[in-house]
């Protein structure tokens, strides 16, 4: 691996982004940006355009304007596969795991573009943190659980060795107790020095771990700043607490 | 009643036979397992594959066994440029439009082919196309004892090929999850121009293996399509396992049919067991329903 930059500030920096499926504009100029080791939380309900952003920032969608840096690398536009080789990985909403190969192919690909030399470390590393996969090594991804299958698309994601993990929504259709467990887990994986961009609709837990918050409505940053602040400011807890 | 033993040279012949529909049917469903649509264009590029194995023979004196490698590499490049360069760019992203495109282009490849080859059969004439190897009371041609066993030897390594390696398992994911397959990093389109060169280059194994015994002109790649198209859905779609048999099960069908009613009535079996096949499953014999 590359030697890091002395650059010191942000790892990912979105600024003025405009993005949306052509010719609707969904995000109407953003500006974000997550530091080396650290968990942001992007706040916002359904519609409000999280999906969007992450989408343009994997490359899966080209941005209309604004710039992304990843790095101090102008990413802006560039093709999933080159933003995955930068370290710039996406968790997606819906887990997308292959449903038609086993768990160990679908974490082996994690590592199809990036961390393939590390790939029997890293196997090792994803099945000492979900024991629960090596139960199912050989099983057909489709035939697991949403739990499991959350597990798989979190494991993918780390085979390829990420600077920042963008997680989306990992909470999504899990049970209560499994929600606990995501966030308990999210905090270790930043622990260990991992920058991860927290997209969630559960506000609560996604601040109690966060060490920043953006709330994105109607494709505009309508508030940021610290996750302790956020947790108290009137206008959130107005929005999604109902007080 | 028939002797056994023209029954079991019937089914030895259909058998040999079934393994150029096998390849055949296999670059199909590969193609129709990661695009999602049939390839229309399938048979004229069979044709274009032969007409290649013939003027390498017939201008360069390469013998069509020798040929193999060569037509194999050329047939998957062209496939891949044609899929990167004209059927990617062209469909929009949009299954459907693909399926426009190779029909078009079926109907381009056929009539330049018309244009400048004639309308003429031409065949290669290689000293061992006679033959005959005596197997139990069977009589087979050596030619297609070499291509049955090829074209077997062939799906086999494209079999492992896709259930163990890398490329394999990317282009499994990305028939299933294309969403899933760029967030790991997977060019997809690149995934894409592969799978679908690989299908054309089992076309040009398959025209190698059919030339030292069969006649190429502009239409004669129709005949294979319509039985690898029948293979296809018989054995299941987008089934690999389901092609293999499929292909056997039409060459020995076809075989027999012949034997019993007549060269011109047998292809009557082919039909006849592909709606029983299809009323008893109707997603084919290994396919699964989605």
């Amino acid at each position: 691996m590359a030697p890091r930059p002395d650059w010191v500030g942000s790892m990912l920096d979105v600024a003025g982004l405009r993005a949306g499926y052509a010719p609707v504009e969904i995000l109407h100029g953003i500006d974000v940006s997550v530091g080396a080791g650290e968990i942001v939380a992007l706040l916002g309900s359904n519609g409000a355009g999280k999906s969007t952003l992450n989408n343009t920032l994997s490359g899966l969608q080209r941005p209309f304007a604004g710039r992304v840096t990843f790095d101090g690398t102008d990413i802006t536009g560039w093709p999933s596969a080159r933003i995955v080789a930068r370290g710039l990985v996406q968790v997606p909403e819906g887990r997308r795991v292959f449903p038609n190969l086993s768990v160990r192919d679908n974490l082996e690909l994690g590592s199809y573009r990036r961390g393939g030399s590390g790939r029997t470390g890293n196997l090792e590393r994803v099945v000492a943190i979900f024991p629960r996969l090596k139960e199912r090594w050989h099983q057909l991804a489709g035939t697991l659980s949403g739990g499991e299958q959350q597990m798989l698309a979190i494991g993918r994601g780390l085979m390829s060795e990420p600077r920042l993990l963008i997680l989306d929504e990992p909470s999504l259709g899990l049970s209560p107790l499994l929600v606990e467990d995501m966030f308990t887990l999210i905090g270790r994986l930043n622990a260990d020095g991992l920058a991860i961009l927290l997209v969630e609709q559960n506000v609560v837990q996604s601040l109690a771990i966060a060490h920043r918050a953006y709330v994105l409505e109607n494709g505009l940053i309508t508030l940021a700043g610290k996750a302790s602040e956020l947790a108290d400011a009137p206008a959130l807890r107005k929005s999604y607490l109902g007080q | 009643m028939l002797d056994p033993a023209i029954i079991f040279a019937g089914v030895l012949n259909g058998l040999l036979a079934g393994g150029i529909y096998v390849l055949v049917a296999v670059g199909l469903t590969l193609i129709y397992g990661v695009l999602h649509i049939i390839n229309f264009a399938h048979g004229s590029l069979l044709m274009l594959a032969m007409y290649a194995v013939f003027f390498l023979w017939r201008l360069l004196g390469i013998d069509p066994y020798v040929a193999l490698p060569i037509v194999i590499a050329g047939s998957f490049a062209f496939g891949y440029v044609l899929y990167r360069g004209l059927i990617g760019r062209l469909s929009h992203g949009r299954d459907e439009n693909i399926l426009l495109i190779t029909l078009g282009l079926a109907i381009v490849f056929d009539n330049v082919a018309l244009l400048l080859f004639t309308g003429d059969s031409q065949t290669i004439d290689v000293a061992y196309a006679g033959t005959i190897v005596q197997v139990g009371a069977a009589f087979l041609p050596l030619p297609k004892i070499i291509s049955f066993l090829a074209a077997i030897a062939l799906c086999g390594v494209l079999g492992v090929v896709m259930a163990r390696s890398q490329l394999g398992k990317a282009i499994r994911a990305v028939a299933r999850e294309r969403q899933g397959a760029r967030l790991v990093g997977i060019d997809v389109e690149h995934v894409f121009a592969i799978a679908y060169g690989i299908g054309i280059a089992c076309l040009g194994a398959a025209a190698c293996l059919l030339m030292p015994t069969f006649y190429v002109s502009p239409t004669s790649g129709h005949a294979f399509v319509l039985i690898a198209f029948t293979t296809v859905v018989l054995g299941g779609m987008g089934s690999f396992v389901g092609a293999a048999a499929g292909g056997l099960i039409i060459g020995i069908t076809e075989s027999l049919g012949g034997l019993l009613l007549g060269e011109q009535l047998g292809q009557i079996g082919i039909s006849l067991i592909f709606i029983l096949i299809l009323l008893l499953r109707p997603t084919g014999l290994f396919g699964v329903g989605r």
